[in-house]
């Protein structure tokens, strides 16, 4: 077929000079068995594709997309993760030689080599072969940089705690937690003074160190207790006060559990 | 009825050309798992498109209920989630699909670089797979913002950062994705979803339609 600079035209640039009829493609150089693509083959790829959609569906239904905690800028214990396929680049960035005064070498230099070279894979390897194995130097590289992604991949995903992380961040509307606190509350001033204030937030809602005191099921006395001699990573001696105004707190701390729950 | 349609349209535009491309052509033995079992390795990059098309499909439908910005992108997700009928499972599309493109994308890819399909006359073919592969990534990039959860957050904050340290070209960079020199926020929320859903899918489109125009062309590429 005559294509490109060559070809003529009669006045009209949608009619050739010499016309020709379409000619089906020969696919005479394949010998064998051919199929037609309409409507045979096209069936049996639809097959593929409709056991492939089981497939996919059962997981989408097995599994339910992640949805954690609305971004929330101000909590720094938030341990930072890309989505799966681009851990081997994170995880490049932390090495030494690809970070701080190489990081130009991590981030540019040694991506920009491994995909501009599978960019402009056909002028690298320009041999008339085919074969895998008769191309072992495209072969080896090629391997060699999926070992890299892979070991890379592994290395980052492989110290985190998936558990625990999802576990930390399970997505709450922030509603839900947001409880009218009355500030002029004598019990809040004491919440303030001591330092329970530090760990557990200005709206009691806790912070990357201490938990929530909103929706705990706990009585005046168990708080009491608690704010004393501490629980869990609590130490004890983290009330300085008063009996007098421990019972203030602790008092003030159930007012909100009970408003909390009314709401 | 259906052919009479057909003779009438083909009679003004002259479709049958088109079709006889599209759909009227030998499928080779080799390229058929039928005769080879060996041969679903040629079902990757169809397979890819089927999970294209899936995104597409879904992600038109998440559209309908997600509100790009910072108060309530977290919100309509949620309710997205938990409140609207298959909500869950359409999101859970989009998002499997994500992954499963990318696998898809890399076996095909694999499949064409052992066996050497991208040499001549392929050359521009192949390239043309590549850019469609970095698109590919930068949609997953993007569309990782989105839900404007914790994790979207500070992921963004680190591809920022990355983009920050580029030389030359760093800062501007970062303000042309986030939107602000320093605040990454309302306006980088925005900017990331008028990217995912515009920019790159209007790339992804020109790109796929070049790469199958010119399978079409060439043919598929022979035996090993």
């Amino acid at each position: 077929m005559k294509r490109g600079k060559g070809m003529t035209f009669v006045g009209d640039s949608r009619i050739p000079a010499n016309k020709q009829k379409f000619i089906p493609k020969d696919y005479s150089e394949y010998p064998g068995r051919t199929e037609a693509f309409w409507p045979n083959f096209l069936l049996k790829e639809w097959l593929v594709g409709a056991v492939f959609l089981v497939g996919f569906l059962c997981l989408t239904v097995a599994h339910p997309a992640p949805l954690e905690k609305m971004a929330d800028p101000t909590d720094t214990a938030y341990l930072p993760l890309p989505d799966w396929y681009f851990l081997f680049l994170y995880q490049l960035l932390k090495y030494k030689f690809a970070s701080g005064a190489f990081f130009v070498m991590g981030a540019i230099i040694i991506p920009g080599l491994a995909f501009g070279a599978l960019l402009l894979a056909p002028f690298l390897d320009r041999g008339k072969e085919r074969r895998p194995h008769k191309r072992p130097i495209t072969t080896g590289l090629m391997l060699l940089a999926f070992i890299a992604v892979f070991w890379l991949t592994y290395e980052a995903a492989g110290h985190v705690d998936w558990k625990a992380k999802a576990e930390n961040n399970k997505p709450v509307l922030p509603e839900e937690n947001a409880v009218e606190i009355d500030e002029s509350d004598p019990g809040y001033a004491i919440y303030e003074a001591n330092s329970c204030i530090q760990c557990h937030g200005g709206d009691l809602n806790g912070g990357a160190a201490a938990p929530s005191l909103i929706g705990i099921d706990k009585s005046v006395d168990e708080i009491k207790d608690i704010a004393v001699n501490g629980i869990d990573t609590m130490p004890a001696g983290q009330f300085e006060g008063t009996d007098e105004e421990l019972q203030q707190l602790a008092e003030f701390i159930v007012s909100v559990n009970e408003q909390a729950t009314e709401e | 009825m259906l052919q009479k349609m057909y003779d009438w349209i083909d009679e003004r535009v002259d479709i049958t050309p088109l079709w006889r491309d599209i759909a009227d052509h030998e499928v080779p033995e080799h390229v058929n798992p039928a005769h080879h079992f060996s041969a679903f390795v040629y079902c990757f990059g169809g397979l890819t498109f089927f999970v294209t098309v899936i995104q597409i499909l879904s992600g038109m439908f998440l559209t309908m209920y997600y509100v790009p910005d910072i108060e309530n992108a977290w919100r309509s997700v949620y309710y997205l989630q938990t409140q609207v009928a298959h909500g869950q499972i359409v999101r859970g599309m989009h998002h499997w699909g994500a992954s499963v493109v990318i696998v898809m994308l890399f076996l095909h890819t694999l499949r064409v670089f052992f066996q050497g399909a991208y040499k001549k006359p392929r050359e521009l073919n192949w390239m043309v797979g590549v850019l469609i592969f970095f698109v590919m990534l930068a949609l997953g990039l993007t569309g990782y913002l989105l839900p404007w959860d914790n994790k979207a957050y500070f992921a963004t904050v680190v591809t920022l950062q990355i983009a920050e340290g580029i030389p030359v070209i760093g800062e501007m960079a970062k303000t042309l994705l986030n939107g602000d020199p320093n605040i990454v926020g309302a306006q980088t929320l925005a900017r990331f979803f008028a990217i995912h859903v515009f920019f790159l899918p209007a790339a992804l489109f020109v790109l796929m339609a070049v790469h199958f125009i010119m399978i079409r062309k060439q043919g598929i590429s022979g035996p090993l």
